[in-house]
């Protein structure tokens, strides 16, 4: 029996692009959301191998906070374009416009503002009544509990005591109008998973998660890295020189790099065996208030 | 066992670690049980627990933690915000752990009665059930309960984790009749693979290595026990079945099918036939984005190209030609209902099976299993957490296998058609041939519908009609001759001077009910539009003659529900069935053969009528119908005057 018997990684290939493909059956007007981090770029490969040898049948949406690193920019702009991906970037003009910013509003409105809003201005604008999101349900507490297909109420609303029972590998797709779901075909890979899936298919990544040396401040305890110069002069002038990496990529001002030697994929994975830190812990929106990813959730934040 | 050392070689590390499989598992129990707590150990102790996260446990544990002094694995996994502050887990939560030789995907279910429909999500997919025991209180109703749920899911391993050693003194005593008492339970279930492991998940004896507490226990641990299990033989490799997802048409000279191998393994060059066309075709390749692959099989996501075009869309089926699947529109099913509105048997659902979805109805509850006792007991409907054994009829045909025999073929959600919750959930059966199944006319007065309020009243059209607005019913078998008589009354009656319709199979089957087929499902749905049209007919004094066999108490009972008992007169045309082979043999002849099906009095039993108001002997022709004169006569129903 040997012979028909799947790694752990097929497995979980085979399961995500099922619910790919569900979801471009189903649904009349699906987004995969891309957030040019790893677990995307781990997502947008499953539905290139999902559709193949067509093309992906839904566009690609980008919720751009206008604060992300610029390598992130360019890495999307460079690989969108050599896959031939459709891909939408949305952000929120309004709140872009009044410049709101995380030095000078923080962490809090700045994120409502350029993340939430904008992810739900982005949906609302193109009508999409179904959204891929790369969120893993190892990834944080509140995520353990949510369903593959999770239901999102017109106001974009998650509620974690009203989810729809979800049995085997048969998804319900039925919204009302104005109604949507939020899908997560990731939700069972760890993120060792997702590392070795990068190894195994080989799957370009930003450069920013191997370490190299760059222009780090210190606040408040984490290491931020002057990316542009919309960092306050005070701050860019205690920028030191510092061999870091990131482990989650965001907003530069809101995400903490960590010290590190890794610049080979298997190097991450072997400091994140035994590292002492656990992935989130580097975004520092986390850390607002008490059970905080449960709220955003609740209010429409993946 | 799962340690890394640092110098390990990553490369190595990788390239193995990449090769390791996936063991999906549920834990039943509650929160007394120490569920939380072996978990959390099994988790913490395959090193996946980061610092940081056992450093915020330190200090979540000190405002709301029960476990006193020491760290409370149980806070690692209950995350919600309101959860916490309420002490329980209350949905299925998902944990992810490691080890050298196996991922783990653990769905964590609560305990309580009131979350039955938690434990059945959470297990849906899992290869392997632990059911936990304190081993101060013993086998519960609870331990009953659980046992019943994994046994309805068709979870194949079950370990029976009799918890809290430490309390009882690592007594194997307590622990070979706690085991005794279960195997004695268990065996009315079917689960092949039982096992029993002794532990104390607090202390952490035999959760990852064997304890020396407890030298008298020759098994493995938990974790070693996890680790060599072997699951992938649980799946079904043999009957091909291979539901269409999504058709790939990237340009005009490729056409794919897209879908996951739900059982049977195909490969290039296998012969396969689409169904419900039963054409037939060859795969011509497995093509993907790593080159086209020899064979696939389940769970793979594949996509089969064919060598003929043949015209295939989403929710149909690719099979071995030689081994196909049951094609029925009629079927029973365990129905677990999820939805906190109960089960209103007149709604017609959405039935989402395989990546098919069609409308379905309830046809009934045969009976609801007490998920604590599993006694039967009669309902006619189910509410929120409730089991039962139903019989659903489906408006297209569903391709399926007992769900026993293949779990991805042979199960399915039903979905409001209103709310769009997915209210129930069901797993086939195949105890009884459909066409032993009782039938229901789906019929509910809708009393929101507001009646138009006709200017003629019943006495001014029995004046005018002469007669009383009545429906005569003619039921008997095939070439009974009740048809002969049927029209033969309504002729003497039109020549008397009555206001008569007559309606049989072959007024109604060409256009009222084209779509429907002679299945007991679609006879039951034929026979309610007829009896529509007669109380719609016998409200405006109409005399409606009906000829059909209706062919058991049941079926003619549903109809006078509907035309109104006191309107509704049963005839019955009571000939042998030799007669009636002899009067038109060539309908039973064909079913002799095989050639037809669903005939009653051949292979479908035909029921003698318990109450009929007339009974006629088919030789008798004159008589029977001056008997008919005479009862509609007596009864006041034609002439009145």
């Amino acid at each position: 029996m040997k012979e028909y018997s799947l790694t752990n990684l097929r497995e979980l290939e085979a399961e995500a692009i099922h619910i790919i493909r569900e979801v471009a059956a189903e649904f009349e007007n699906p987004v995969m959301l891309y957030s040019i981090g790893k677990d995307s770029s781990v997502m947008v490969r499953l539905a290139e191998k999902a559709f193949y040898p067509g093309k992906v049948p839904f566009p690609l949406m980008h919720i751009d906070s206008k604060w992300k690193f610029r390598e992130m920019i360019e890495f999307r702009d460079n690989y969108a374009k050599e896959k031939g991906w459709d891909l939408i970037v949305h952000y929120n003009k309004k709140g872009f416009e009044s410049g709101i910013g995380p030095f000078s509003h923080g962490s809090k409105v700045h994120t409502d503002v350029m993340k939430t809003q904008a992810l739900l201005e982005g949906l609302s604008k193109y009508k999409f009544d179904a959204a891929f999101g790369g969120a893993r349900r190892d990834e944080e507490k509140s995520r353990a509990k949510e369903r593959i297909f999770s239901f999102r109420d017109k106001f974009h609303q998650w509620d974690p005591k009203n989810q729809r029972p979800e049995l085997w590998n048969i998804y319900n797709a039925r919204v009302h109008k104005g109604e949507s779901i939020r899908v997560f075909p990731l939700s069972n890979w760890t993120e060792l998973d997702i590392w070795q899936y990068i190894r195994l298919e080989e799957i370009p990544i930003v450069p920013l998660y191997f370490s190299k040396e760059r222009p780090i401040v210190e606040m408040d305890g984490n290491l931020i890295m002057a990316d542009d110069d919309r960092m306050p002069k005070e701050l860019v002038e205690k920028a030191q020189m510092r061999k870091v990496r990131f482990r989650t990529l965001g907003c530069y001002p809101l995400t903490g790099a960590v010290e590190s030697e890794a610049d080979t994929i298997e190097k991450i994975v072997e400091e994140m065996m035994t590292v002492t830190v656990s992935e989130r812990t580097t975004r520092v929106i986390d850390f607002d208030q008490e059970a905080s990813m449960e709220q955003k959730k609740r209010e429409g934040y993946f | 066992m799962t340690t890394l050392t640092n110098n390990l070689d990553i490369r190595a590390f990788l390239d193995q670690d990449q090769k390791k499989d996936l063991l999906r598992l549920l834990t039943a129990g509650s929160v007394d049980d120490g569920k939380s707590t072996l978990i959390g150990r099994l988790m913490f102790d395959s090193k996946m627990i980061y610092e940081d996260q056992l450093a915020a446990l330190e200090r979540d544990s000190k405002r709301v933690g029960h476990a006193g002094e020491d760290i409370d694995y149980a806070l690692l996994l209950d995350g919600l915000k309101a959860e916490r502050e309420q002490g329980i887990t209350i949905d299925v939560a998902y944990r992810y752990f490691s080890t050298a030789k196996r991922k783990f995907i653990i769905a964590d279910t609560p305990g309580h009665e009131q979350y039955t429909r938690n434990m059945i999500t959470g297990g849906s997919t899992a290869n392997l059930a632990i059911i936990l025991i304190d081993a101060t209180k013993g086998v519960i109703t609870q331990t009953r309960r659980h046992t019943f749920l994994v046994s309805l899911l068709g979870i194949k391993h079950v370990v029976l984790a009799v918890n809290k050693m430490d309390l009882v003194d690592f007594s194997q005593k307590i622990f070979d009749d706690i085991c005794s008492d279960y195997k004695k339970f268990v065996t009315q279930l079917d689960i092949p693979d039982v096992n029993f492991i002794p532990l104390s998940a607090l202390k952490g004896d035999n959760v990852v290595e064997l304890s020396p507490k407890m030298p008298w226990y020759h098994g493995k641990s938990m974790l070693e026990f996890l680790e060599a299990v072997h699951v992938s033989s649980d799946r079904n490799y043999d009957d091909f079945r291979f539901p269409v997802q999504y058709v790939l048409r990237p340009d005009r000279d490729f056409r794919g099918f897209a879908g996951q191998v739900a059982s049977g393994i195909v490969k290039p060059g296998d012969s396969i036939m689409a169904l419900p066309s039963r054409k037939t075709s060859k795969v011509k390749a497995i093509p993907g984005y790593d080159g086209d692959q020899e064979q696939a099989f389940p769970p793979q996501s594949v996509t089969l190209v064919l060598e003929d075009e043949i015209d295939i869309s989403r929710g149909e089926m690719l099979v071995n030609p030689d081994n196909l699947p049951r094609m029925e529109r009629h079927f029973e099913a365990m129905l677990v209902w999820m939805d906190e509105e109960p089960m209103d048997i007149s709604t017609q659902f959405f039935l989402k099976q395989t990546t098919n979805t069609t409308r379905a109805r309830i046809d009934m509850i045969r009976h609801k299993v007490d998920v604590n006792t599993l006694e039967k007991s009669e309902v006619k409907n189910l509410t929120l957490n409730e089991i039962g054994r139903a019989v659903l009829t489906t408006a297209k045909p569903l391709f399926f296998d007992p769900y026993k025999k293949n779990k991805n073929t042979g199960s399915f959600v039903l979905i409001h058609p209103v709310t769009n919750n997915t209210v129930a959930v069901g797993m086939i059966l195949d105890k009884l041939d459909s066409k032993n199944l009782p039938s229901r006319i789906t019929d509910v007065e809708k009393e929101t519908i507001r009646k138009g309020k006709s200017l003629i009243s019943a006495e001014s059209r029995e004046k005018r009609f002469n007669q009383k607005g009545m429906t005569l019913w003619f039921t008997g078998l095939h070439g009974s001759g009740k048809n002969e008589l049927a029209f033969s009354l309504e002729k003497k009656l039109f020549d008397d001077g009555a206001t008569v319709v007559l309606l049989d199979g072959s007024s109604v089957r060409p256009g009222l009910s084209r779509e429907l087929d002679f299945s007991p499902a679609d006879r039951a749905e034929n026979l309610r539009r007829v009896a529509h049209i007669c109380k719609i007919l016998n409200d405006q004094g109409i005399i409606t003659i009906c000829s059909f066999i209706s062919r058991n108490n049941s079926i003619r009972g549903q109809v006078s529900e509907i035309i109104g008992q006191d309107k509704f007169h049963l005839f019955f045309m009571d000939a042998s069935l030799e007669y009636c082979r002899n009067n038109k043999p060539e309908l039973y002849k064909k079913a002799d053969k095989g050639e037809t099906e669903n005939l009653p009095g051949a292979d479908l039993e035909f029921e003698k009528p318990a109450h009929a108001n007339l009974v006629f002997n088919p030789e008798e022709n004159e008589l029977n119908l001056d008997r008919i004169s005479d009862y509609l006569e007596k009864n006041k129903i034609f002439p009145l005057k």
